[in-house]
């Protein structure tokens, strides 16, 4: 099929620079390049190795070039292809040809899936692959930041700014309500604890991401059904990297990174400031200007600073006989860009991967440990830098609060007491506020992999794992702290622990039956899971360690275990080797639902069409890979729900909620709330796609639409209330619809010896809505209100979003501005249409509806530049920063004090906090610079051959380009307030080979 | 794959049945694992272990009590139980005191409908079926109730047996069923008042997915009734139970109400009973105290003659962000001259709840010196600006500070320790007063009772006044109750909740007031639990 490569004579034109003759005595070296299958490789290059002589074959695969005689290495390098050398003696004109083979990018790459791995032409799911060459670059703390805006359908929302703060994946949006929109992380086999323990920033925070290898993402039903109850999410499977047989190779690489804030939220100068109070006080008689101050501060300057990051990783990689092995050690040291926020990050990992008997018994050993010491800033201060009058300084002599300026019941007499209505100095807080905590992780597992030597083609699969985790923190506030005056400061220990435990068994049978052109491929397997965990419940602590009282928790630990058992196996057949129908089918039985509901049953199918290999494509000049792929299946959730929900208990108080009879304080019993009924969540995903390549996989890609239908939806939804002890319940109500196609392009416009383009595009269109979320059939009903999620701050109660019918998920539901001729809101004017009562309305929604990723590498001889670019559509955002600063009566409020306002006020001109105004809502859409590096590959160093040097510099989060006035348009959950800001950081890095 | 190029059907039958045996093999080995999906949570206990001790019972029956209090017992003033609004919102005493204070003409709060969902709705008279306050009253009452309904289903005789409970503390617990079903009685009552026609469970009402009747508000004022009147013989009598739990009095304090109201719940009158039953707590002798103020400071648990059953408080150990914790920290703000913490709540002051007009309009000296019940605080004499809470008169009537000056503990600067009086017998006087002249029988023990009430209030020798019209005890309890969750109950009685012939400031919405259609002396059922229970009909006029 690959006997003619007309349209890469374009790329010929490329190599005018090439083959410079040499005089002196010459020959002439002739010779024909070809594939696998002998097929001519026409524009594959060829050079020699420490001369400026190299060329391309033609039409046909030959090549001609003039070499100086003596010992010269041929080198042939062709996309898609491992390079070849070959070292020749010249003493007259030579011929020498060369056969390549596909490389490991290639469609022969292995692939894991669950409970087992394929070669990448034979996959039947929507699974996409981001290797390290791949990832991210720059500062990545936590991994999953590595596949960015790589995959089209795959989301990634920082958390913030904060060291180690992770970010929000969501594959191919979220459907749950109670239950968890996280995918299933699997790092090295172990199916890895997701929720974060007490003083980590993020559970997967404690991985080296220097470590990681590749990272695979399953999407649709088809691939993940194998993981049945946990996979409806999507899953991301984590493999580090591993020895390599061979002399040990050391790599070191190290980083240092300045981080620096990007933009403010725009608020009022003190001089703007003093204008709008002494307008105030013209038009009201009032003397509020006496309250105000001399200074002029910028408090958002105050409370944030340069953030620096040194990240360094060493590893060893090598064998021992027949014992591979890669040992690494990495220590990250950060400081954010919120002042008082740093991480301390030590890590450490090793794997084993030996083999015994001939190879019948192979063993993966990996233990990985880290320990991280995290001081949390308190980002209280970042609304407060917002909010604080500018005309205040920061510190003020004779202050009994450490120095600070803060505001008093009357304005500058301490002994009047700490105003409670107002904001505390933002300095102070940050400053005075010591949360510190340790943590120690530590995920492993043995897998022994046994071929059955008197059974061909079985082999059985033992995985047995853990992740354990600990951590203690501690929260302390001096006694002179304002921001606790009311408890004497704070001294407040806090800590828990987790233990996860893993077992699974496989056995998995192939057999190729050449007779009848079929292979088939069982695996059969069970699994046990187990999640443990401890959060230890202490009193609250004055600065001095003395008890507060009314805080003595009812009980010394919380302690919370759910257990999970799953049978699975899977069939593929492959007829042909073109069709490949594959099922599988799961049973897990969770210890969060009742014996009667216990056990979900979760099938998979998928059939595979490798259209390329047929023969009507054998001769085809334009398709390089041609698949066509269909997947249904169901997936179950019940991750991130109440472990105990469905049994009838009583709890126990804490000291606080006391009630007197006589004289006695007397503990209460409460009975819970709970649904015997509870089941499974369940996604049906319809999945249909196809994988092409053209003109030999220079340009390659997949086209993939799902239909999604979640049903069963673990909602906490509004019941009867007499119906239960609560009035709202965690029940198995509604449905939710979601569609999408998604589009991955990666193409290589150039690649010849000196110059490589890599391009890659994706984009997606996804949209969801809740198609009923009541038992009965209501009508009327609108949605679910209040929600349980989307609260608001500067109100009580008080809700931006709504899980409306007919809507996505949190849609956004708030009064509707009325708007004057003039084109100014008119304050408390909403639609209404009684006339008395404003209408909710429900509009718009955090979620994109547009999602698009590129990336593109160019490199030139040891030069590479490249760049990552996201863009969201169709995302809105709730300011509520402007809604709550941004108003006359935060400006001067019935405390007694003077606060600062956001510009908006200036726009707006509200009087009010008009929380509930859809004047806040705002579209979101972005463009975003991810990325933009440089690397410069030194290559050998100390004339030595095993050495390898590179260094690059990096600049994250580039640019953003949107119509949203905030500081950044991008968040997880639709609602700016107290977001700690994402940096721009500034990445400089080396990496040496040993 | 490609290991044997030669395989033939017959080996892989061999090779099916060996992997068939290793697999069975396996498989027996795990399935003794499956007992693990049974999983108990490690801090909460089953009904078994609760009721099998006389102090679990006890902690059982101080739930159904310390709901009118707090809103959760487990997480802390800012958990709830009642979720769906904001936690410090959700407990009785706050949700039923904004509806009957704000809505009525002495009362108005400068919070936001935005920044708290409900409130300004309230003191406009606009509400609607969303509103947030009305909802979390309706839930938190009905929450109330499937509470004394679990414990009622806990404790019959046949269940204490089989728990092992016997004896002495079977008699004990007869006596908890007993205050349990009073609990039930009053938050029914409560429904009735405010809503009209709620859902109605009782322990015999399953605990899953269930969708309750409707019932009607004269079918529910016959099941209050009857209930009291069965339980009557089953409480302890006046003062012989434990401070702050019911007996006797405390019943037949709310059948006095319950008959007092009864045209309005009924359409028939019943002032015969009213007068008998508030008669009955007035000789059980609940005198009134001396000092008017001292019924509503931090130390009101001690000495009280007069309380016969209240809310409990307390700043360390029942602490919430409603109750008198809310009435106190509302109506104070931190930036008066005297700060706070002169009424006990140092890092307080919420500035949210004052009086109008028609407040200070009922007595004629305003100071207090003269009508010890006028604990003001005047900066402004009118309220005109809703949400400006300098605009109004403030009110400072509860205060978390003993009766003798001391300032009471308060871990927070916030919670107070005072305890809210749901019936005292002046209220009982002024009932015996009013149906008494409603009913034309026994007035001159009226009037007598009217002038206890009034001679208390003043400071010195009084004239007792000669003669009463209804108007005049309609003063009186707004004298004398104010702040104290009465009066839209009062108004509505009284034929001027409704209509255009009484205003105060904000009635149904301008700053002079304006007509309000009688259909909002019933409020609507909320619109959430409209939709969440098919069984239920709105009121009328909210569709």
């Amino acid at each position: 099929m690959k006997n003619t490569y007309l349209i890469k004579y374009v790329f010929l034109l490329l190599f005018v620079f090439s083959a410079t003759a040499v005089l002196a005595q010459s020959s002439v070296i002739t010779g024909k390049i070809v594939d696998e299958t002998n097929q001519p490789l026409p524009s594959a290059t060829v050079s020699v190795v420490g001369q400026q002589i190299s060329t391309g074959t033609d039409v046909n695969g030959n090549y001609r070039l003039s070499v100086a005689n003596g010992t010269v290495t041929l080198h042939v390098t062709f996309v898609g292809y491992d390079a070849m050398d070959k070292t020749i003696n010249v003493s007259g004109n030579v011929t020498v040809g060369f056969k390549l083979t596909p490389n490991s990018k290639s469609l022969n790459e292995v692939v894991v899936i669950g409970y087992g791995s394929v070669q990448k032409k034979d996959l039947t799911g929507d699974v996409t692959v981001v290797t390290a060459k791949d990832f991210q670059q720059g500062q990545i703390t936590s991994p999953e930041d590595l596949i960015a805006g790589k995959i089209a359908g795959v989301t990634v929302t920082s958390n913030g700014g904060a060291p180690g703060a992770g970010s929000t994946v969501r594959i191919r949006g979220g459907a749950s309500f109670a239950a968890s929109n996280d995918p299933l992380y699997i790092i090295d086999n172990v199916p890895i604890q997701n929720a974060a323990i007490s003083g980590s920033a993020d559970p997967l925070s404690t991985i080296d991401p220097n470590d990681i290898e590749s990272i695979t993402v399953l999407k649709d039903a088809s691939a993940t059904a194998i993981y049945g109850s946990r996979a409806s999410n999507g899953v991301i499977i984590v493999t580090t990297k591993k020895g390599t047989v061979g002399p040990p190779k050391i790599n070191f690489s190290t980083s240092y990174s300045l981080a620096n804030k990007t933009k403010d939220v725009d608020v009022l100068s003190a001089s703007q400031l003093r204008s709008v109070i002494d307008a105030y006080d013209a038009a009201n008689g009032t003397n509020k200007a006496a309250l105000l101050g001399t200074a002029n501060t910028n408090w958002q300057n105050e409370i944030y600073q340069q953030g620096q990051t040194n990240d360094n990783n060493l590893s060893i990689t090598g064998a021992t006989k027949n014992m591979p092995y890669r040992i690494s050690v990495g220590y990250l040291d950060q400081t954010g860009i919120l002042k008082t926020s740093d991480l301390k990050r030590g890590t450490a990992s090793i794997s084993l991967t030996p083999s015994f008997f001939n190879n019948t018994l192979k063993l993966n050993i990996n233990a990985k440990g880290s320990e991280e010491d995290t001081r949390f800033a308190n980002t209280g201060a970042i609304g407060a830098a917002v909010q604080f009058d500018p005309t205040q300084p920061v510190y003020v002599k004779g202050s009994p609060w450490d120095g600070y300026y803060e505001w008093y019941n009357t304005p500058n007499d301490p002994s009047s007491g700490v105003n409670p209505n107002t904001p505390r100095n933002p300095v102070g807080m940050l400053e005075d506020n010591h949360n510190t905590a340790n943590i120690y992780r530590s995920i492993g597992n043995v897998q022994l992999d046994y071929s059955f030597p008197f059974i061909p083609g079985l082999r059985a699969n033992l995985n047995l794992a853990y992740d354990i985790a600990k951590g203690a923190g501690n929260t302390f506030v001096p006694i002179n702290a304002a921001q606790s005056y009311s408890s004497m400061g704070a001294n407040n220990p806090y800590g828990g622990n987790y233990t996860n435990t893993v077992g699974e068994f496989y056995l998995n049978y192939v057999k190729d039956i050449k007779s009848i052109k079929s292979k088939i491929d069982v695996v059969a397997g069970y699994g046990y899971y187990d999640d443990r965990s401890t959060t230890f419940n202490y009193y609250s602590y004055t600065a001095a360690k003395d008890t507060i009282a009314g805080t003595k928790p009812a009980f010394p630990y919380s302690k919370y275990q759910n257990t999970l058992i799953s049978y699975y196996s899977r069939l593929t057949y492959t007829y042909d080797d073109k069709y490949i129908l594959q099922g599988s089918i799961r049973t897990d039985g969770s210890s969060r639902f009742s014996p009667t509901n216990r056990w979900g049953v979760f099938p998979g199918g998928a059939f595979t069409w490798k259209v390329i290999d047929e023969d009507f494509l054998k001769d085809s000049h334009v398709f390089s890979d041609l698949k066509l792929r269909l997947g249904y299946g169901i997936t179950g959730n019940q991750e991130g729900i109440s472990d105990y929900a469905y049994l009838p208990t009583y709890a126990l108080g804490a000291s606080a909620g006391l009630y007197q009879f006589g004289n006695s304080f007397y503990n209460t019993y409460t009975p819970s709330a709970y649904n015997t009924d509870l089941k499974w969540e369940q996604t049906a995903t319809t999945n249909i796609g196809v994988d092409y390549g053209f003109l030999d996989n220079r340009i390659t890609g997949k086209v993939d639409a799902y239909l999604k239908k979640t049903s069963n939806l673990l909602a906490t939804v509004n019941i009867p209330p007499g119906s239960n002890f609560s009035n709202q319940l965690l029940s198995n109500v509604g449905n939710v619809q979601a569609q999408g196609l998604e589009f991955e392009i990666n193409t290589i416009p150039i690649k010849t010896k000196d110059i490589t383009w890599n391009v890659s595009f994706n984009a997606t269109f996804q949209n969801s809505k809740i198609t009923n979320l009541t038992l009965v059939n209501t009508p009327g009903f609108i949605g679910e209100y209040p929600p349980t999620g989307g609260t608001i701050n500067g109100g009580y109660g008080a809700y931006a979003e709504f899980d409306a019918v007919g809507h996505p998920q949190n849609s956004f539901y708030l009064y509707q501005q009325v708007y004057g001729a003039n084109g100014q809101p008119l304050e408390g004017v909403y639609k209404s249409s009684n006339g008395v009562n404003p209408d909710l309305n429900i509009e718009h929604s955090p979620y994109p509806t547009q999602i698009y990723g590129f990336s593109t590498s160019f490199t030139y001889k040891k030069w590479t530049a490249s760049t990552v670019l996201r863009a969201n559509l169709g995302n809105y955002m709730y300011n509520n920063i402007d809604a709550n600063f941004g108003n006359l009566i935060n400006i001067i409020p019935a405390s007694g004090t003077i606060n600062n306002a956001t510009t908006s006020y200036l726009k707006s001109n509200f009087s009010q906090a008009d929380i509930l105004s859809d004047y806040y809502l705002q579209n979101a859409s972005f463009l975003k610079m991810d990325n933009l590096g440089l690397s410069y590959n030194v290559g050998h160093i100390f004339n030595n051959q095993h050495t390898t040097l590179r260094v690059n510099a990096n600049c994250q989060n580039v640019f953003t380009v949107t119509k949203y006035t905030g500081v950044d348009p991008e968040s997880s959950n639709g609602i700016d307030y107290n977001f700690y800001p994402v940096p721009r950081t500034f990445t400089l890095g080396l990496n040496l080979g040993l | 794959m490609g290991f044997n190029q030669n395989i033939n059907l017959r080996d892989m039958k061999t090779d099916f049945y060996k992997i068939l045996g290793i697999t069975a093999l396996i498989a027996s080995c795990l399935a003794s694992c499956k007992k693990d999906l049974n999983r108990l949570p490690a801090n909460t206990a089953t009904a078994n272990v609760v009721y099998s001790t006389p102090l679990g019972i006890k902690e059982g029956l101080a739930k159904a009590y310390s709901a009118f209090a707090v809103t959760s017992n487990t997480g802390g003033p800012g958990a709830t139980d009642v979720p769906g609004g904001d936690p410090g919102n959700s407990d009785f005493l706050r949700l039923f005191w904004n509806v009957q204070e704000l809505t009525a003409d002495q009362a108005k709060c400068a919070w936001s409908g935005s920044s708290n969902p409900g409130i300004s709705d309230l003191c406009q008279d606009v509400w609607d079926p969303t509103n947030a306050v009305l909802k979390g009253l309706f839930e938190r009452s009905i929450y109330q109730i499937t509470l004394c309904n679990d414990f009622l289903r806990q404790t019959t005789d046949a269940q204490l047996a089989s728990y092992g409970i016997t004896g002495s503390n079977v008699t004990d617990v007869h006596y908890y069923r007993a205050e349990v079903r009073f609990l039930r009685a009053y938050q029914y009552w409560v429904l009735m008042d405010v809503f009209g026609d709620p859902s109605y469970v009782d322990e015999t009402t399953p605990i899953g997915t269930y969708f309750p009747q409707q019932i009607s508000r004269t079918a529910l004022y016959a099941y209050v009734e009857s209930e009291l009147k069965a339980i009557d013989p089953l409480l302890m009598a006046p003062h012989t139970n434990e401070y702050g739990r019911v007996d006797q009095a405390a019943d037949w304090a709310l059948q006095a109400r319950l008959y007092l109201n009864a045209q309005v719940y009924t359409g028939t009158a019943d002032w015969t009973d009213a007068m008998t039953y508030s008669q009955k707590v007035i000789t059980a002798n609940y005198p009134l105290v001396t000092k008017y103020q001292n019924l509503f400071l931090a130390d009101n648990n001690l000495n009280n003659t007069e309380v016969i059953l209240s809310i409990n408080y307390d700043g360390t150990n029942t602490q919430t962000y409603g109750g008198t914790t809310f009435i106190i920290n509302s109506s104070v703000n931190n930036t008066w001259s005297e700060g706070a913490g002169f009424y006990g709540v140092p890092n307080g002051g919420w500035t949210g709840n004052r009086a109008t007009q028609n407040l200070t309009a009922l007595f004629s000296d305003t100071t207090g010196k003269t009508d010890t019940r006028a604990i003001f605080r005047i900066r402004e004499t009118t309220c005109d600006t809703l949400l400006s809470f300098t605009s109004g008169i403030g009110v400072i009537k509860f205060k978390n500070i003993n009766s003798n000056g001391t300032s009471a503990a308060s871990p927070s600067g916030t919670f107070v320790n005072t305890d809210f009086p749901l019936f005292r017998s002046a209220e009982m006087y002024l009932t015996y007063a009013e149906a008494a002249l409603r009913a034309g029988t026994n007035t001159s023990q009226g009037l007598t009772y009217y002038n206890t009430v009034r001679n208390r209030a003043y400071v010195g020798n009084v004239v007792p006044v000669a003669g009463i019209s209804l108007s005049d005890i309609l003063n009186e309890r707004g004298r004398e109750f104010y702040w104290e969750a009465q009066r839209r109950t009062d108004l509505i009685r009284f034929g001027e909740f409704t209509g255009g012939t009484y205003l105060w400031p904000f009635k149904g919405g301008p700053v002079g007031g304006t007509n309000v259609a009688s259909f909002r002396s019933i409020f609507p059922l909320p619109a959430t639990d409209i939709t969440a229970n098919p069984n239920l009909k709105q009121n009328p006029g909210y569709n």
